[in-house]
């Protein structure tokens, strides 16, 4: 034991290589993520103007006039419902398409590069193509709709349709990713599992619903929270889709962060906002958290 | 319950891979045979044939006077230990052994009567509210074994059940089983690659090469008696030594060989079903003795001291190495120039299509 121990520490050396290996990272985590998190915090609390820099401490006023602001409320609401629409969406479909490729032979592995293909796409790209398909008159959509004798669709100028179709294009262009993770997870559970399944007259639906579904578990989850966190954080497709309208009905707390700054200048405000955008992320976590735990209790 | 197996002409077939040419074998009930082969020599996937895990190519499969070639493995009425457990990680241990049970429609009340015997006969009582995860690997195998005993199946499949324990529990596990099988009966189909486990457990092993059938018989017969040369080299620990020979004129009947070194040897093996010229010698470690006029010499390159008795592996003049049991009070120095007699009564002939021919005790030569 005491050899052990000896030889343990011979081989780490002095404590200062092991700080010295790990500094770089530290000092690039401090410098770029939580100096400017507390300085984001601080700001909460001051009225600043970008252009002249000047500020003052307000206390909390900042936060107060945000609950009453009704494009803020609004846009809070939005990003709720957009990242309640898509993450199931992300799970749910993203399982499904998994159980349906976990299979060997080329059509298995073509339809998963498929599926995957448009994860690699820009958002830009990605905005693009769906503007050609949604749009009004001339688009794929309305043009199928035509010839099937529907009453045209403009989806992205209807306050209704408008974010649950950016959600649509959302899940079109990320399900790759939680398809392939959740593969993975597939691919790892023991196949003599279902063999013994098999051998206990397993009907498929026990044989997913007590063997496939708790191995999976901890991958579902895991997409849930990356999805959870991405989708509460959406900019880029709505900034370019819609660009929040029609009547701020897909605007999102990203996109009234960035033109709170970017546009009004008010840097404060903005950062008040952000505050409360890192609030929601952390109580949607939690909450997902609290609810595992209470599945586990169970 | 407990039912015959008739495998009749089964074949299997990965592509152009032929892993089973042709396997016939009838399997009595309540008999405990197993499969004895080296790795990749099909006996695996015979059991997971007869299982249902893998298709047949062809031949059938008989359970009971049931075909059951093409029946899904849940309707065959079998259960099978499989190498690593196969235990379902999420469920406890009483869920494990009841979930066949349910999934069958069985009344809760005769899932919990069956569960709790099976747990009490294994020892596994305290351990029922366990998930995998928290059990030992022996634990692990005996929860295997109480799923399958739950089930009360026509016959027990083990695929190699033991080759994840350690040497201690392995033997355990081994007399368990053998214990199990007394009591309950049942006909048990039991692969393995380790010749112990086959030589302790079985009423008949089946010693496979190439998908082939080599030998069926009892463990006894199959040590003593191989029918070929792949039998002999496979079953015992140290395997049996082989001495190329030439055959001379026969003597009286017997074969008799002139060895590498020169020299000669009478054997007591009938020279009549013995066709071809090249021959081989086999003889087990216990069937060769050191002795100070013994037949061939050689240096003593390894002593291995077991305990209960001693190896001494000697190379002769011609490069081969020979494996004799020698006294365990004998004092021997690597080195030492040794020389070795064959017991002729423990001497086997190989021809040069590799079948056994065996010696004859000397009175029965003698008359």
């Amino acid at each position: 034991m005491s050899a052990a121990t000896f030889n343990r520490s011979a081989m780490a050396g002095p404590a200062w290589v092991g700080w010295a290996f790990v500094a770089p990272f530290l000092l690039c985590y401090m410098g770029l993520l939580v100096a400017p998190v507390l300085e984001g915090f601080w700001l909460s609390f001051h009225a600043v103007d970008l252009l002249t820099g000047r500020g003052q401490f307000v206390g909390i006023a900042n936060f107060i006039d945000l609950v009453r602001d009704e494009i803020f409320l609004r846009s809070a609401a939005n990003t709720v419902l957009f990242a309640l629409i898509c993450t199931p969406a992300f799970v749910g479909l993203g399982l499904a398409l998994a159980l349906v490729l976990n299979r060997p032979g080329k059509l298995g592995a073509w339809l998963r590069g498929t599926f995957f293909a448009s994860n690699v796409l820009s958002v830009t790209v990605v905005t693009l193509i769906w503007r050609l398909v949604l749009l009004p008159d001339r688009g794929l959509l309305s043009q199928g709709l035509q010839s099937l004798g529907l009453p045209d669709l403009a989806p992205l100028s209807d306050e209704r349709l408008a974010l649950p179709f950016i959600a649509l294009v959302t899940i079109w262009w990320g399900i790759g990713l939680p398809m392939t993770l959740i593969l993975a997870a597939l691919q790892q559970v023991p196949r003599d599992l279902y063999e013994a399944a098999a051998l206990d007259n397993t009907s498929r639906w026990r044989s997913f619903r007590f063997i496939t579904l708790p191995a999976l578990r901890r991958t579902l989850i895991l997409v849930a929270i990356v999805q959870l966190l991405g989708q509460l954080q959406v900019f880029g497709q709505a900034q370019l889709l819609t660009n929040g309208g029609p009547n701020n009905s897909t605007r999102t707390m990203v996109m009234f962060i960035y033109e709170a700054l970017f546009d009004q200048w008010a840097l404060g405000y903005s950062a008040a906002a952000a505050q409360l955008l890192f609030v929601l992320l952390v109580l949607g976590v939690s909450v997902q958290r609290w609810a595992e735990k209470r599945e586990d209790g169970q | 319950m407990t039912a015959s197996i008739e495998f009749a002409g089964v074949a299997k077939r990965f592509g152009a891979v032929e892993i089973i040419p042709d396997f016939s074998l009838h399997i009595e009930a309540g008999e405990f045979i197993v499969l004895l082969g080296p790795s990749g020599c099909g006996k695996s996937t015979l059991l997971r044939m007869l299982a249902g895990l893998e298709s047949v190519t062809g031949g059938r499969i008989v359970l009971g006077g049931t075909d059951v070639t093409q029946l899904p493995p849940g309707q065959r009425g079998l259960a099978m230990v499989f190498q690593q457990y196969a235990l379902y990680p999420h469920m406890s241990v009483f869920d494990n052994m009841a979930f066949g049970l349910r999934n069958i429609g069985l009344a809760a009340a005769e899932v919990e009567r069956r569960v709790n015997a099976a747990a009490h006969m294994l020892e596994l009582d305290a351990l029922l509210q366990r998930l995998p995860g928290q059990l030992s690997g022996g634990q692990r195998q005996r929860v295997a074994i109480g799923r399958a005993v739950v089930k009360e199946p026509k016959a027990f499949l083990f695929d190699e059940p033991l080759s994840n324990l350690d040497a201690k529990l392995r033997n355990r596990t081994r007399i368990e089983l053998a214990r199990l099988h007394k009591r309950l009966g049942s006909t048990m189909v039991f692969v393995t690659h380790d010749q112990v486990e086959a030589m302790t457990l079985a009423d008949r092993i089946v010693v496979m090469n190439g998908g082939r059938i080599e030998q069926v018989g009892q463990p006894m017969e199959i040590y003593q008696k191989p029918r070929t040369r792949f039998v002999a080299g496979f079953v015992g620990s140290p395997a049996m030594n082989f001495l190329p020979a030439e055959r001379l004129a026969d003597e009286q009947g017997l074969v008799a060989v002139r060895l590498a070194d020169g020299a000669v040897l009478r054997t007591q093996v009938r020279a009549a079903g013995v066709g071809s010229r090249e021959l081989c010698i086999g003889v087990r470690p216990e069937g060769l003795k050191l002795a100070d006029s013994g037949l061939v010499s050689g240096s003593v390159e390894l002593i291995e001291r077991l305990g209960e008795r001693s190896l001494a592996h000697v190379g002769l003049g011609d490069g081969t190495v020979v494996v004799a049991e020698v006294p365990v009070q004998r004092t021997l120095a690597l080195g030492d120039v040794v020389r070795l007699q064959p017991e002729l009564d423990q001497l086997h002939v190989f021809d040069a299509d590799g079948l056994a021919h065996h010696a004859e005790a000397a009175e029965a030569v003698a008359a």
